[in-house]
């Protein structure tokens, strides 16, 4: 145990360490005008809200892929269970300017979709499209070995007392994976709230629009504002750290409904 | 009710799973589907209930076809072999499941579930563990609770899949009598899924004698055992010696004793010869017998078992006897005796294979 702490200590805490001694070199209203900066405001807005958004699509279709992955069979499986991540291997930068390519106004997808009056790139919507690239894997993997361990005889049970289909998943299996669901959920979470390559391509970073906070912080080290950007940063890690808390209690009020001990 | 099949088949890819199966049961019966692993009785079982469709055949119930019913309108109880509780629910709600998940029109109020589900409980005598998770009861206790649950949807009929298959022995004979008393109780038509003969056996009234995807024989346990239709149920049925015989015009000699043969075929023909353990004879008497020496003897237990070894036969043959016999007799080991089968099948060699 000791071992771990110190890893840990050395590994994560360490750096935050002295990214919250880099932010304290601001005063406390120097801080605080830094924080909550409309520009800043603006960013924390748009990436939590946008990571949050992206993550709960992820909890649904990658309960689906996971689904079908595990109980059906079809041709090139192997293949398509291999693209799945993909998103993990590919360098962010690559994704983000494909998903640019793409849905540019100029871009296959976004020539049609200018048609029909929908804007994806250098708006919201760019940006959430993309944290749903980068985070649909981290749900399917961890929902996946869950399913696969999810006896189907629960499913005939369920049927044989006379539950349909949707009743089957809604008080059988949901239950089940729910904490395997939750974990995705906030992994691909908080690989949205972090990430950069494949965002800043497709978004456009219009200020107080379509810029994403982690941009800010970049922005912010350009303009050699160290301070401006470690309080920036701290307010990330503050609120992510209380996001991904709230998950974790709600994982084990999960498990605990499951009549196992924690 | 009665359920009857009609030539019922299934495959899976190129394996034929049940393979042309026609069964009657009759109202109130207890059935055992007995056979090795592979031989098709859980397909069955499973095709019974409708978790399973089969792709030639009629299933009936009450001579009604059920084809198009599914499993959710067949009103089937069914247990399946590693219980497949919820473990997310407690056991009451386990139980309740079945009722909480009807249609709004016939789903009983709140207070009524709760009354069932206990009188539920009591019968399956865990009305204490209504409160716990599936993970904290023991083997037996689930599979009763699975009991309980399938039977709150008022099924009428049970199925069980392997139902004592996961229990230790002593739960296992314990539980295989409470279910004996809970069949002849509520009067329901039930079957039962096992590869243990002695479980069918006890348990049921008839036993459908099953391999690959095929019915051997269906009889009582008595018919079953004293009279095999085929080399199989032989074989599956109890210890049994096979010995390698020659049928001469419906003729077999075995060490010097004459049995016939239930064949017009003339000629010869190669065989073998099925002889239960309890059906040979040990005289250490003169007599019209054959020779032979005893091997070994094992002797825990009322029965007593020995081995011997006869003149000019490969393997040796085993045979059971009383303690009292074997005390009576004072057989030693190397000693040479005469052996008189008593009870012998006789079946040409292509029918055994």
């Amino acid at each position: 145990m000791g071992f771990t702490l110190l890893y840990l200590s050395v590994i994560v805490l360490l750096p935050l360490a002295g990214l919250v001694i880099k932010a304290s070199d601001a005063t406390w209203p120097q801080f605080v005008a830094a924080a909550v900066a409309p520009r800043a405001l603006a960013a924390y807005r748009l990436s939590f809200g946008s990571a949050l958004f992206a993550a709960a699509v992820n909890l649904v279709a990658g309960v689906l892929v996971a689904w079908v992955l595990v109980r059906y069979r079809f041709p090139f499986k192997r293949v398509i269970d291999g693209l799945v991540d993909l998103p993990f291997a590919l360098p962010t930068a690559v994704a983000g300017i494909a998903l640019a390519t793409l849905y540019g106004p100029k871009g296959w997808i976004g020539q049609v979709l200018g048609v029909l009056g929908i804007k994806v790139a250098f708006t919201a919507t760019g940006v959430t499209l993309a944290l749903i690239f980068v985070g649909l894997p981290f749900v399917v993997r961890t929902v996946q070995p869950v399913l696969q361990d999810l006896d189907p005889e629960l499913e005939d049970a369920a049927a044989s007392l006379g539950a349909t289909p949707i009743q089957t998943f809604t008080r059988v299996i949901a239950p089940a994976i729910m904490p395997a669901a939750l974990t995705g959920f906030a992994l691909a979470f908080a690989r949205a709230v972090g990430e950069y390559g494949s965002v800043i391509f497709i978004a456009g970073n219009i200020p107080m629009k379509s810029e994403i906070a982690p941009l800010l912080i970049v922005i912010k080290l350009e303009q050699y504002d160290y301070t401006g950007a470690a309080v920036v940063g701290v307010v990330m890690l503050s609120a992510s750290f209380l996001i991904l808390l709230g998950i974790n209690l709600l994982q084990r009020w999960a498990r605990i409904r499951q009549g196992e001990k924690s | 009710m009665t359920i009857e099949l009609r030539n019922v088949a299934k495959r899976f890819g190129s394996f034929a799973a049940v393979n042309g199966v026609s069964l009657h049961v009759e109202r109130g019966e207890l059935v055992a589907l007995l056979g090795p692993s592979g031989s098709g009785k859980t397909t069955l079982l499973r095709i019974i209930a409708g978790l399973e469709y089969a792709d030639a055949g009629e299933v009936l119930f009450d001579g009604e076809d059920a084809g198009d019913r599914d499993v959710a309108r067949r009103r089937v109880g069914f247990v399946f072999q590693h219980y497949a509780l919820f473990r997310h629910m407690t056991v009451f709600e386990n139980v309740a499941f079945g009722l909480r998940v009807m249609g709004r029109a016939k789903r009983p109020a709140d207070d009524v579930i709760r009354e069932k589900v206990t009188a539920l409980l009591r019968l399956v005598q865990l009305e204490p563990m209504a409160g716990r998770y599936p993970s904290q009861l023991s083997g037996g206790q689930r599979q009763r609770i699975a009991l309980a649950r399938a039977l709150a949807i008022e099924p009428r009929m049970l199925l069980l899949d392997e139902p004592f298959g996961a229990l230790d022995a002593k739960v296992r004979k314990e539980l295989r009598r409470w279910l004996r008393g809970l069949h002849d109780e509520m009067g329901f038509t039930s079957l039962f899924v096992t590869h243990d003969q002695e479980e069918a056996l006890e348990l049921a009234d008839r036993v459908v004698v099953m391999n690959q995807g095929r019915i051997e024989q269906v009889g009582t346990p008595q018919e079953v055992y004293d009279r095999p239709a085929t080399p199989f149920v032989y074989e599956f049925l109890g210890n049994v010696n096979r010995i390698a015989c020659t049928i001469i015009d419906g003729q077999v000699d075995l060490w010097g004793h004459q049995f016939s043969v239930e064949t017009a075929e003339r000629g010869r023909r190669e065989g073998y010869a099925y002889l239960r353990p309890h059906d040979i004879e040990i005289l250490t008497t003169s007599g019209a017998s054959s020779r032979a020496h005893v091997k070994h003897i094992s002797a825990t237990g009322p029965v007593a078992r020995v081995e011997l070894a006869i003149e000019g036969v490969a393997t040796p043959i085993e045979a059971e006897l009383s303690r009292q016999q074997l005390d009576a007799l004072g057989l030693r080991l190397g000693q040479p005796v005469l052996v008189q089968p008593r009870n012998v099948r006789i079946f040409p060699v292509d029918a055994a294979a």
